[in-house]
């Protein structure tokens, strides 16, 4: 019994961990401007990894697997943010404006 | 299942093969060739190849990319126009790629126990390393004793490449450092990163250190964990700037790394000579053959470390040495 509904839970959790990847996936490529897509990308380093790696942990139950998959989600926590920041900060440095995709869509289109 | 995952992989690796191809900036193409590889990686997980995955995830997914950007910020972004036309290369790639697909037709199916490859000499390698050797690891056991003289030679091919690139790259007249590159900084403004890189960083040491001394059990050894552990002080490179990273880890320890590595490799063999028996014969290192494999695997697994870990360090700070093109 406890079992099925852990199954279940996980499954609900991977599937809706895969929907925010997919929608993540979508808007990187569908949205205007840099920022923009660079918002919609960083979706899946958290989000997607959470609901992802919480699923796949419940269907680990209490071994090695679930310790590993804890670690790995962590890292996945701390870096991928992180390089999300760093991409996000090394276009500010560069001169790319947060608006331009409001202003100059012509010009936004270019930039992703 | 597995196998539509393959296909899948494999679809994905062509994609990324043909957009590496087609685009014309390098910058672009340096990242699609960091894709390539990690697919690649998985790939060769999927058939089971975990130690050449992660070697491939290590190297070619994450350092020879970074060496890759060096290489661009010294030359252009662009690839320059060609001139060349297209019928002469299309006809050599058609004829290549009917030649290979016609030569596949021979190939066994994929997993196929009665394929040659599983007749010749890999059931004797799976038979006589428990006990030759007693590990675990077949890979590690063929790779560091069956064919340690293959091993010896990519060991000194990247002591070659080393000392290739520090001959082109790493010559500079002291006297000239030139102006301080505003990069060479790193990213010491940008709090973030910083302290991110400072809890990680410990840690990818740490994961190469096991990698390196883990081989004999898990999938791992010395070419992962060198790659593993230049790419932590590559990261501490990027954070902190070049000098903090050339005060931690100074050139001549990294020439020491290299140097020593290969002579390492090449004098565990030359003492197997000196102690009785055949070059790279681990067997006479001890009392105990079994154990005098193991101690020769470590050794030399430890020699491949020095050296991977030495030779890619020194060709980043060769690459990041160089005054950025204007």
């Amino acid at each position: 019994m406890i079992e099925a509904v852990l199954d279940i839970l996980s499954w609900i959790l991977l599937c809706l961990g895969s929907g925010f990847v997919l929608v993540g996936g979508i808007g990187a490529l569908r949205l205007p401007g840099f920022y923009t897509r660079l918002h919609a990308a960083s979706l899946t380093d958290t989000m997607a990894t959470i609901l992802i790696f919480t699923g796949l942990i419940l269907q680990a139950g209490l071994s090695l697997a679930a310790l590993k998959l804890v670690a790995i989600m962590l890292f996945l926590l701390l870096t991928g943010p992180t390089a999300s920041y760093a991409l996000a900060n090394a276009a500010l440095q560069s001169g790319m404006r947060p608006d331009a995709g409001k202003l100059a869509p012509q010009a936004a289109g270019k930039a992703g | 299942m597995i196998i539509v995952f393959a296909l899948f992989l494999l679809s994905l690796l062509v994609i990324t093969a043909l957009a590496i191809v087609r685009t014309e900036n390098l910058f672009v193409a340096v990242m699609l060739t960091s894709i390539f590889s990690l697919l690649m990686a998985a790939n060769f997980f999927i058939l089971d190849a975990a130690d050449v995955a992660l070697t491939e995830a290590a190297v070619g997914a994450g350092i020879t990319t970074v060496i890759f950007l060096g290489a661009l910020a010294l030359t252009a972004e662009r690839e320059k126009p060609s001139r060349a036309g297209w019928r002469f290369p299309l006809l050599v790639v058609g004829v290549l790629a009917t030649l290979i697909i016609y030569a596949t037709f021979d190939k066994p199916r994929l997993g196929d126990p009665d394929a040659p490859v599983h007749q010749h000499l890999a059931p004797w390698y799976l038979e006589k390393t428990p006990e030759y050797m007693d590990i675990p690891n077949v890979v590690t056991a063929v790779l560091g004793s069956f064919r340690g003289y293959d091993t010896l030679g990519e060991v000194f091919v990247v002591f070659a490449a080393c000392i290739g690139v520090l001959f082109i790259l790493g010559v500079r007249p002291e006297a000239d450092p030139g102006p301080k590159v505003e990069d060479s900084a790193g990213l010491r403004h940008h709090l973030i990163p910083q302290v991110v890189g400072r809890i990680l960083i410990p840690f990818i040491v740490l994961f190469g250190l096991y990698v390196q001394f883990h081989g004999e059990y898990g999938p791992g050894g010395g070419f992962q964990a060198g790659a593993l552990i230049a790419t932590g002080v590559i990261l501490y490179a990027l954070l902190e700037g070049e000098e903090a990273a050339l005060r931690a880890v100074p050139r001549p320890v990294l020439l020491a790394l290299v140097i020593g590595g290969a002579t390492l490799y090449g004098g565990v063999g030359l003492a197997c000579i000196l102690l009785g028996g055949n070059f790279l014969d681990y067997s006479v290192l001890s009392a105990d053959p079994v154990v005098g494999q193991q101690t020769g695997i470590l050794l030399i697994e430890a020699g491949v470390g020095m050296a991977v870990c030495g030779a890619l360090l020194s060709i980043f700070h060769a690459f990041a040495a160089r005054r950025i093109r204007p």
